[in-house]
């Protein structure tokens, strides 16, 4: 078991944070590559300010309209993202490793918050799950892959969770926790996870097109 | 969910009947290969199947909701089995997919403001047109309205004698009440060239009438070709023809350019607005339109804050203004337009939404250009528009686009709204200054 | 009119008409035409309520119309105008009508050297042409595109040749269009045909066709090329031979193809009015080497100057050794000359001229709406209301002005020494 905590939070955790890391850069340079080569005309109608812009307007919770007809999903939404990348900078266990890997930290969160954040993630996840059961719509845009995507994202919260009440092997859902983490480090860049690396760039050319050419805002 | 109706119309079927499963493959991955790249894939790598964009579309609001409707479930019918099977899809599927994206998708891109990421789901309607397009499973209608662009430059079958003699007789027509005014043809070097679309020679020449009686009463300089490239529709920008767009757009920048205008002012129509300022220009090479183009909208604006239009008597009556998409969404129109409107007409009413928020007309994307078989659809498909109009309480209601005209008319007959439709230009003509009039 | 060499080319300025005066009771004047000598300024006027007629140098025309349009100068001197009297039409120049009415009459056309008048005819709902008062024996249920040679000899459309009903889709994608000349429909019919246009001697005509709604190419005498494009353009012949030029697009990109050949390879965004020399040694064309800039290429090889608006009105010098074109640049015209950029900005030019030894540039030019002409960037020293192309002498010596100024017409006549100092 130990040889195996070696492995993941050694080697493989190196692995994955590298296929991240690469696959993300390599997955925005493609894109952006691809549309140099066969859709150049395209970057002529990007502007920064208006890409930003339209990258800021829907940054702020409840700023656009179709937030605001979803209020709980826009929260839950913000909620989620957020805590996230909260739980995934903040934590303080995961500041130890990052002080044993590298001898840096940073600013951590007490464990209660951290705890809540975890069960509120868990919890936005359940809410996913259900719309994509129960709203028609959504419903019939779903496949496995989506379920999919949701329970390998779902999955190194419920095993921190699991660990930090030390319910089951601690041992075992340490490494499992690590081990789903950075799975989602490595699905990242190749699935439709890559919505982190690929929205900036899909909302800042239509939020110029809207800017830029059309005078209109796209929020 | 209850079961789809799918339409029989005579261009898909006949068009279908030729098709095999390899000239489906094949010209599917042609368009994919050749005229796609990287926003294409990045638009369905990106999208999470969240259905956000379900709210924005009027179809699927008037269906109560039915998923088959909403933007994303029409990509699930389109797109997503063509890229996963890689072209592999079958006759029936084709004929489905046509109807969606060519009758049940206007284009008006209210989606793309719903969408977290900014997706443009009519950029990937606008793909599957183009796929139909190669397949040749276009709808009839609409079909032989791209015919009559390439045939004839304009969108009705109009002769070129019978553009001229539209143009003279209103000409004359005018004259009993401005005795001296002219619709001057082929003027080289004034400073507008006034276009319009094909039905305006073909049915609605009043809207020439009252456009050149704006022109003259302001005082403008302004000109009308007499040579094909007068109409700047585009009815092959909706049925994915764009090397026709192409060359209807060259024909009304050259027809600019060869008159020596300053700009091109166009009439109260939508779709046209979008092929001239945003589509048409740019498969052609030019980033924006080589000549400003000015659309009815903004020209009235400049001519009231100019002080050339004045306002002789309001009409009062309570009206409400629908914001067309191609040049609300596509070109921000709105604030503009209500300045005018609240000149001529005080008792002014927001439908709402408004703005860039609008429902659709649910005509225009060439979708009333499909004809009679999709008539009863579109307008099914539009109940949300009928009570979005009846909430206002309005009589009568302000539409500055001609397929918007046709869509809000089909509406308000079927749900019997009894509202009036006018466009802007016709309150104007009614109610401006008129000082060469007797 | 006299011939170009025995104008007057005596330096100097004359006020050839006052336009406010006409020898007949007049409630409006129309758009001036001045006259390739500039002896004459005409205009047409209305005479009462729907009555029209012309007034040339103050003086009117005798016959009054219903209404006369497209009032023109022949290259020649001959005013013409297209005259609609009890609701029939035919064609007035100077004072005289043609025997000849039709239904109606529309885009009048000169020969180069003006001494052939032509017209296109819609008579009884069908359509054709008409030179000098004679229509085609066989008009047409639609015809446009409509083409004189440059002789005046032979005349070219695009013909409807089988009826089309309401909505026959399948029926016009068997082909109901050709190409007629002088009349006469090649025996072949295409989806579309536009801009047919004839080899130097007329022997042969060329035009872009459609086969089905996707496959663009060029027939010759109604036998198509054996390639076919994505999209072609307007097809041009050499000036001495009849090889044709013509843009094409291939793989979404466009070049040039000489007789089915590629001649510049297609890498533009976009090739069009295409040009030889008048030798035909070179060719040129307006062409958009990236996204959104526009210049010109000489024979495949394009110019460093773009310009983000537009190119347009490519001229060859006569001796074809020199090239200029209009370009605009936020929404600002210049004139371009050999890669060269004159450093005045219009808010519009027309098309530049050159003299006949092609030393020298001229265009009327256009700011905040007054006119002036300029020469090689140098602009004559004085504005007027309203300013028609300039024309050098034979010798290139001077130029002459026509324009119009305080109600006045004027004649000029500068040497070009003293605008380009």
């Amino acid at each position: 078991m130990q040889d195996i905590y070696l492995l993941v939070s050694g080697p493989l955790a190196w692995a994955a944070w590298a296929i991240f890391l690469f696959g993300s850069i390599y997955k925005i340079w493609k894109t952006l590559d691809t549309a140099k080569k066969k859709e150049q005309v395209l970057f002529s109608y990007v502007s920064l300010k208006y890409g930003l812009r339209s990258i800021i307007n829907w940054s702020i919770p409840f700023n656009t309209v179709n937030m605001r007809l979803n209020p709980a999903l826009t929260a839950i939404s913000f909620f989620f993202h957020i805590a996230f990348f909260v739980l995934l900078l903040f934590v303080s266990a995961h500041q130890v490793m990052l002080g044993e890997g590298f001898g840096i930290s940073w600013f951590t969160i007490p464990d209660t918050l951290a705890n809540i954040l975890a069960f509120g993630v868990l919890g936005a996840c359940i809410f996913f799950a259900a719309r994509r059961l129960t709203v028609p719509e959504v419903k019939y845009v779903t496949d496995w892959t989506d379920f999919a995507l949701l329970i390998l994202v779902v999955a190194p919260f419920v095993t921190g969770i699991l660990a930090y009440y030390q319910i089951g092997n601690y041992m075992l859902m340490i490494i499992l926790h690590m081990l789903f983490a950075e799975a989602v480090l490595v699905a990242i860049p190749f699935t439709r996870l890559s919505h982190m690396l690929l929205a900036p760039l899909t909302r800042a050319y239509i939020g110029s097109e809207f800017g830029m050419v059309r005078n209109v805002k796209d929020w | 969910m209850e079961e789809r109706v799918w339409i029989k119309d005579e261009g898909i079927e006949a068009g279908a009947a030729k098709l095999t499963p390899e000239k489906i493959e094949k010209t599917i991955n042609a368009v994919f290969d050749n005229e796609t790249g990287a926003r294409l894939k990045a638009y369905v790598e990106t999208c999470i199947h969240c259905g956000l964009c379900s709210d924005a579309c009027h179809f699927f609001l008037s269906h109560d909701r039915d998923p088959r409707f909403s933007p994303v479930g029409k990509v699930k019918q389109t797109i997503w089995p063509m890229l996963k099977n890689k072209g592999k899809v079958s006759v029936e599927f084709m004929k489905q997919a046509v109807q969606v994206a060519q009758t049940e998708c206007n284009l008006c891109r209210r989606c793309v403001q719903y969408c977290p990421f900014g997706i443009d789901i009519a950029y990937m309607m606008s793909l599957v047109r183009r796929i139909c397009h190669k397949q040749e499973i276009t709808p009839l209608y609409i079909q032989d309205t791209a015919h009559s662009h390439a045939a004839t430059m304009n969108q009705m079958w109009v002769k070129d004698d019978e553009w001229i003699d539209a143009l003279q007789w209103q000409e004359d027509e005018m004259r009993d009440e401005f005795p001296n005014a002219r619709i001057p043809l082929e003027k080289e070097g004034a400073e507008i060239m006034y276009s319009v679309i094909g039905p305006e020679p073909k049915f609605r020449t009043q809207l020439i009438y009252q456009a050149a009686a704006i022109m003259n009463e302001t005082g403008m300089d302004w000109t009308m070709p007499a040579t094909p490239g007068w109409d700047n529709s585009d009815m092959a920008m909706y049925t994915g023809d764009s090397e026709m767009m192409g060359r209807l757009k060259r024909m009304h920048f050259d027809t600019a350019a060869r008159l020596k205008v300053k700009k091109i002012v166009m009439g109260e129509c939508g779709h046209a607005f979008r092929s001239v300022y945003d589509t048409g220009n740019r498969v052609l090479g030019w980033r924006m339109p080589p000549i400003p183009v000015i659309h009815a909208l903004e020209f009235y604006w400049d001519l009231l804050n100019e002080g050339k239009l004045k306002v002789a008597k309001t009409f009062d009556e309570p009206v409400t203004f629908h914001d067309p998409c191609n040049v609300v969404r596509g070109r921000g129109l709105h604030e503009k337009a209500r300045e005018v409107v609240r000149a001529f007409c005080p008792n002014f009413i927001e439908m709402i939404p408004n703005r860039e928020h609008n429902y659709c007309c649910s005509a225009g994307g060439g979708v009333i250009n499909c004809g009679p078989p999709f008539k009863n659809a579109r307008v099914e498909g539009n109940r949300v528009k009928a009570e979005q109009l009846k909430a206002t309480g309005v009589k009568v209601c302000i539409a500055p686009c001609h397929n918007c005209h046709g869509g809000l008319e089909d509406i308000i007959h079927t749900f019997e709204l009894g509202i009036e439709l006018k466009f802007l230009g016709e309150i104007i003509y009614e109610h401006m200054e008129k000082p060469n009039a007797v | 009119m006299s011939e170009y060499a025995a104008w007057d080319w005596s330096v100097g300025s004359k006020t050839v008409a006052n336009l406010a005066e006409c020898d007949c009771e007049i409630q409006w004047r129309e758009e001036n035409q001045a006259s390739p000598d500039g002896e004459q300024v005409a205009a047409v006027v209305n005479t009462g309520e729907g009555e029209f007629t012309v007034c040339v140098n103050g003086s009117c025309w005798e016959p009054r119309y219903e209404r006369v349009w497209y009032l023109r100068y022949s290259p020649d001197g001959r005013l013409s105008g297209l005259a609609c009297d009890e609701g029939d039409w035919t064609m007035c120049i100077d004072g005289e009508q043609w025997e000849e009415t039709y239904g109606f009459l529309f885009n009048t056309m000169f020969s180069k050297d003006g001494s052939v008048i032509a017209c296109c005819v819609a008579d009884a709902m069908t359509y054709g042409m008409v030179v000098d008062g004679v229509a085609w024996e066989n008009l047409y249920d639609n015809a446009n595109n409509f083409h004189l040679s440059a002789d005046g000899q032979k005349t070219v459309a695009v013909v409807q040749t089988v009826p089309l009903g309401q909505a026959e889709i399948f029926k016009f994608k068997e082909g109901v269009y050709s190409v007629a000349v002088d009349g006469e429909a090649w025996d072949v019919n295409f989806v579309n045909a536009w801009t047919p246009r004839f080899n130097a001697d007329n022997s042969s005509v060329a035009a872009q066709i459609r086969l089905n709604l996707f496959d663009y190419t060029i027939a010759v005498d109604g036998k198509p090329w054996n390639t076919v494009y994505s999209q072609v353009w307007e097809p041009l012949f050499h000036p001495k031979n009849k090889s044709i030029v013509t843009p094409v697009r291939i793989s979404g990109k466009w070049g040039m193809a000489q007789d089915e050949k590629i001649i510049w390879q297609p890498h533009f965004y976009q090739v069009w009015q295409q040009q030889f020399s008048p030798s035909g040694d070179r060719l040129a064309a307006i062409v958009c080497p990236e996204y959104g800039r526009w210049t010109l290429a000489v024979d495949g090889k394009t110019w460093n100057t773009t310009f983000g608006d537009m190119v347009m009105d490519l001229t060859f010098s006569p001796d074809g050794r020199r090239l200029a074109a209009l370009g605009k640049q936020d929404t600002k015209w210049t004139v371009i000359v050999d890669d060269r950029v004159w450093s005045g900005q219009y808010d519009m030019c027309f098309a530049p001229v050159f003299s006949p030894d092609s030393q020298h540039v001229a265009a009327r030019v256009e700011k905040k709406g007054k006119y002036t002409i300029a020469i090689d960037g140098k602009e004559y020293g004085q504005n007027f209301d309203q300013c028609f192309d300039p024309t050098f002498s034979p010798d290139g010596s001077k130029v002459l002005i026509r324009a119009i100024a305080g109600g006045k017409y004027l004649r000029i006549v500068e040497p070009v020494a003293n605008i380009i100092g």
